[in-house]
């Protein structure tokens, strides 16, 4: 269990430094930005709205730097980030609107691209030299390819000039949103593209880490006294990827943090009404409410994400559970 | 840079040998571990790759057609003799933005890469090697930077960055650096920790080299090649959120580079309107400089871990000498020297 606290404490402390730096972010930078920007809303929204802002980020205060931390804290704990200057809305509610179709997408591609990648990458280590190897350089490439410049492609391809898959947004707009079959039919439909260019884009990687793991793997003892022993080839395999996966577990957070990073981008393409089409609002708008709560709960799923992929570590790698 | 050396090579000996008679054979074994880096195909693909961008980075707002900001021309045009890659909605001319914009796009990379790599090694090597509480406080702060998701962080930090600053691609590489050094970091400390106990390092430390001697002269050098396929991935990284970040509109819009191409690509509709020569353009750019970088580090990947270097000439040679295709088990696959 131990290091299972270890993460969970880093974890804890990346989301201490997120939220601080959330909180100096706007107090500390050169300019002044929120008094520029206070000053080019003004007129444009109520006063309380104004009063509002100056508050959430200590403009004009008459109040310490510690004492201002506490307030924000303590916001922090009421889930009250603010109001979104562009939306006129609490910026907790726009977020509980958004996040499902974020989570939604990003997480179930995740889950694939990772599955398919580690597949994929296991045959490849265990066959290597042969035509398969063809797919190494075809990977490199769409590594390379920013996601969003790939959806942009496929969205003309296969949805402009095939009609294969419908265009923008995440579901018929001619539904109204609701738990009944048609609807939950449309969202999968009007997901797929977008899920298929995160996939594609992101399985390269998994592919890659898991396929050069595999190749060092197969040449260990254990696995030559596997063949000796006569074990079917299915389970040689098994016990040879069980082992090569482990990097590609642990190396989980870096990946995750430039999937989510490519599959953010991927939502302006499609008009996917998730957090990444929220973030264009905000930026385009200099909403800084909204900016600092969309980067707020991105950190969070995110570290959440890492912590089930440890939990999912400790499961595979007996080594870690039994120095505890 | 080491394989321009490589490239060069062939032609000296053939003065030098014609004076030493029969000593290239004993020499050539030699002359081939100084140089082993750079020999496969894939490596000089993705250095001549690399190589053509940086001389369109260097000459291509020399070379550009038409200023790539003017909107004198017929929106919407397909390619043809006059607009290679046709013109934009806004009447701007595609190849010269593709041109002007190879510059900042290359800069911010090289950049942010330099400073990134700079930093995972000072910080990676120091947690390294001096162990104890440095190391802990070190590698908890590469940790956390690994967990936050960078993109989102940069968008933040600069959308409060002023308009002026927004298009200063020294400072934007900068701030990039920020997020990008942790994961060298940590492959570079794991490995400062496995030369520090190695005997030649103890040795020169009983000798009573200084601690900063040890560092540059005996473990530094050992870790060149990881140090560059670290440079490599950075720079990889820093281009690709470079151009993400133009292209949601964080940095001056008005600033031709190849992400803000595709946010006006985007912002217009270029895909659903099928104007396909707006935005395949600077997004194959990125794609190709990835893909070299992407060659060059399987060079280095296949330089530092030999396994996988046997991997890349087994297929058709071993057909050749009617091998199985079957994989090997156990057996660390050996190339063999030709003769």
């Amino acid at each position: 269990m131990t290091t299972l606290a270890r993460r969970l404490g880093v974890y804890l402390l990346t989301a201490w430094v997120a939220i601080t730096v959330n909180f100096l972010l706007p107090r500390m930078m050169p300019g002044n930005p929120v008094r520029i920007l206070i000053g080019k809303i003004h007129g444009r929204v109520t006063p309380q709205m104004v009063r509002a802002i100056e508050e959430q980020f200590g403009v004009g205060l008459h109040q310490g730097l510690w004492s201002q931390y506490l307030h924000y804290w303590d916001q922090l704990f009421h889930l009250n980030l603010g109001v979104s200057i562009a939306l006129s809305a609490p910026v907790s509610s726009v977020l509980k609107q958004t996040v499902p179709w974020t989570v939604g997408l990003i997480g179930a591609s995740t889950v694939l691209s990772f599955l398919l990648g580690t597949f994929v990458g296991t045959y490849l280590g265990w066959r290597r030299g042969t035509v398969f190897d063809a797919v190494l350089p075809v990977a490199t490439f769409f590594q390379a390819v920013p996601y969003f410049f790939f959806g942009t492609v496929l969205l003309l391809v296969f949805a402009s000039h095939l009609r294969w898959f419908p265009e923008l947004g995440a579901y018929n707009e001619a539904l109204t949103p609701h738990w009944h079959w048609a609807f939950v039919a449309s969202v999968l439909r009007y997901g797929q593209l977008p899920a298929i260019t995160v996939i594609v884009s992101s399985v390269a990687g998994w592919i890659m880490g898991m396929r050069n793991m595999m190749v060092t793997t197969v040449a260990e003892d254990f696995v030559l006294m596997a063949v000796a022993k006569g074990l079917p080839k299915r389970k040689v395999v098994a016990y040879a990827a069980r082992n090569a996966v482990l990097p590609s577990i642990s190396n989980f957070s870096l990946a995750m943090g430039l999937l989510v990073s490519g599959a953010l981008l991927v939502e302006l393409v499609f008009n996917y009404p998730g957090v990444g089409d929220l973030l264009l609002t905000a930026v385009q708008n200099e909403d800084y409410p909204l900016l600092q709560g969309i980067f707020l709960v991105i950190t969070f799923t995110v570290l959440s994400a890492n912590l089930i992929a440890d939990v999912v570590y400790m499961a595979l790698d007996p080594r870690i559970r039994r120095e505890a | 840079m080491a394989s321009t050396t490589a490239a060069a090579a062939p032609q000296l000996p053939g003065t030098l040998e014609g004076q030493l008679g029969k000593s290239p054979a004993r020499r050539r074994p030699r002359r081939r571990r100084v140089l082993a880096l750079p020999r496969s195909g894939k490596v000089v693909l993705g250095l001549v790759i690399l190589g053509a961008f940086v001389v369109l980075a260097i000459v291509g707002p020399y070379v550009a057609p038409y200023n790539p900001s003017s909107t004198n021309f017929t929106p919407g045009l397909h390619p043809d003799a006059a607009h290679w890659f046709g013109t934009t909605l806004l009447g701007q001319d595609v190849l010269s933005q593709v041109l002007v914009g190879a510059r900042p796009t290359l800069v911010v990379g090289f950049v942010a890469g330099a400073i990134a790599t700079g930093l995972s090694m000072v910080i990676g090597v120091t947690a390294g090697y001096i162990g104890g509480a440095t190391d802990e406080g070190l590698s908890l702060a590469s940790n956390v930077f690994l967990a936050i998701p960078g993109l989102p962080l940069l968008i933040v930090i600069d959308t409060y960055l002023p308009q002026g600053a927004r298009s200063n691609t020294i400072l934007i590489g900068a701030v990039i650096a920020l997020t990008g050094w942790a994961w060298g970091a940590r492959v570079l400390r794991a490995l400062t920790l496995s030369l520090r106990n190695r005997d030649f390092v103890e040795a020169s430390r009983i000798i009573g080299e200084s601690r900063w001697r040890i560092i540059f002269v005996e473990v530094v050098p050992n870790l060149l090649a990881v140090l560059a396929s670290s440079f490599l991935f950075t720079l990889l990284y820093s281009i690709g959120t470079y151009v993400a970040l133009a292209y949601i509109g964080v940095t001056d819009t008005a600033q031709w580079n190849w992400g803000s191409m595709l946010y006006w690509a985007q912002a217009n509709n270029a895909a659903t309107g099928n104007q396909w020569w707006w935005f395949l353009p600077p997004g194959l750019c990125i794609a190709l400089v990835g893909m070299g970088l992407a060659l060059l580090n399987f060079g280095i990947d296949e330089f530092i871990n030999p396994r996988l270097r046997a991997a890349g000439v087994t297929g058709r040679s071993r057909r050749k000498v009617k091998l199985s295709n079957r994989p090997r088990l156990g057996l660390t696959p050996v190339v063999e020297a030709p003769r």
